[in-house]
């Protein structure tokens, strides 16, 4: 397997889907200020919390995978909002103050 | 998302085909888009923008609020010829984010040590294309002036849509490389579509200029392609 088949997050989704997990897909769909990672990034998750890809620097991605568990068992799309200003980045002096929103549905 | 549009989008990417997927934020359902597809209204408005900036967005249409994730593949440029201008189109195109790659069978010209850092292959284009096939995201770039180097790729280019395709030369030169395509079977609106002089207008004298001149064109075809035109020739 190359390297984008095995960490390319669409590529792992359709891979984890064909072995018979379910999954949850998580997308960027808007930044505000200075935000990690640009609109229409993915996260998926499966039903067992794994993970690929991200949607923020990882200040945000333990949430997303909560709801993401949640959208798995539910279906029902949601869309999540996160600021993703943090400790770090004021200390090295970078007020980050970004916020984003992430769209998370079940792949069916 | 539904998994076969997962899989039609993962399918084009791998092809280097663009496509976006449009997803309704409010109910999850989703639809996929080329660019050869009309769309009218906002949404097309919005796909059109995307598909040529690369750049995906949400956007309320229809009253509906959507979410455009288009994938472009990443531009690439062929450059057949190891010359001088080659040398600075490599840095300032690696630096305006192309992937380039240099082809010449000239042992004398392509070597490692003119071109550090480039993806260079030393053979033939009819071989080196084997491995690297041109397609609708790749610049085609010939400026070994040779007909036997330039013409073979030039052609390629034709039929496999590049979305720029460049040739050095006088416009006497020119002239004999239109009639020798024009015996291979090319229409006069596809042989058109190879920019000679090549480059933007801007005067350029040195080859530094002449590449700025070059990628400034790609970029401009690049960016104001015509979505609806077929990529095939």
């Amino acid at each position: 397997m190359d390297e984008l088949a095995r960490t390319d997050p669409l590529t792992v989704a359709e891979r984890w889907k064909g072995e018979g997990r379910p999954v949850a897909i998580a997308t960027v769909i808007e930044t505000w200020g200075s935000a990690p990672r640009p609109v229409g990034s993915h996260l998926v998750v499966d039903a067992e919390g794994n993970f690929h890809g991200s949607v923020s620097g990882g200040c945000v991605e333990g949430a997303v995978i909560t709801e993401a568990l949640d959208i798995i068992g539910s279906g029902s799309p949601r869309i999540l909002e996160f600021g993703v200003a943090d400790e770090t980045a004021w200390r090295v002096g970078l007020s980050c103050g970004g916020r984003i929103r992430v769209f998370v549905e079940r792949l069916d | 998302m539904r998994l076969d549009h997962l899989k039609i989008l993962n399918a084009a990417r791998a092809e280097r085909r663009a496509i976006a997927l449009v997803s309704d934020l409010t109910d999850g359902t989703d639809r996929l888009f080329t660019e050869r597809d009309t769309v009218e209204g906002a949404l097309g408005e919005a796909l059109r923008a995307a598909f040529l900036s690369g750049k995906s967005a949400a956007v309320d249409a229809d009253g509906r609020s959507l979410f455009i994730n288009v994938h472009v593949p990443p531009p690439r440029i062929v450059v057949i010829g190891a010359v001088h201008i080659s040398q600075s189109l490599a840095v300032m195109a690696t630096l305006a984010g192309f992937d380039l790659t240099i082809i010449d069978p000239r042992t004398a010209f392509a070597t490692p040590e003119r071109f550090a850092d480039v993806n260079l292959i030393a053979e033939w284009p009819s071989d080196a294309l084997k491995d690297c096939p041109l397609d609708a995201f790749t610049a085609l770039v010939a400026v070994t002036h040779d007909p036997k180097i330039d013409d073979m790729p030039l052609s390629e280019a034709l039929k496999t849509g590049c979305f720029y395709v460049g040739a050095l030369g006088s416009r006497k030169t020119h002239a004999k490389r239109l009639e020798r395509l024009g015996a291979e079977g090319f229409s006069q609106g596809q042989l058109a579509r190879i920019s000679a002089p090549i480059g933007l207008d801007i005067g350029a004298a040195t080859p530094a200029e002449i590449a700025v001149a070059i990628l400034a064109e790609i970029i401009q075809s690049l960016r104001r392609r015509a979505l609806d035109r077929s990529t095939a020739a």
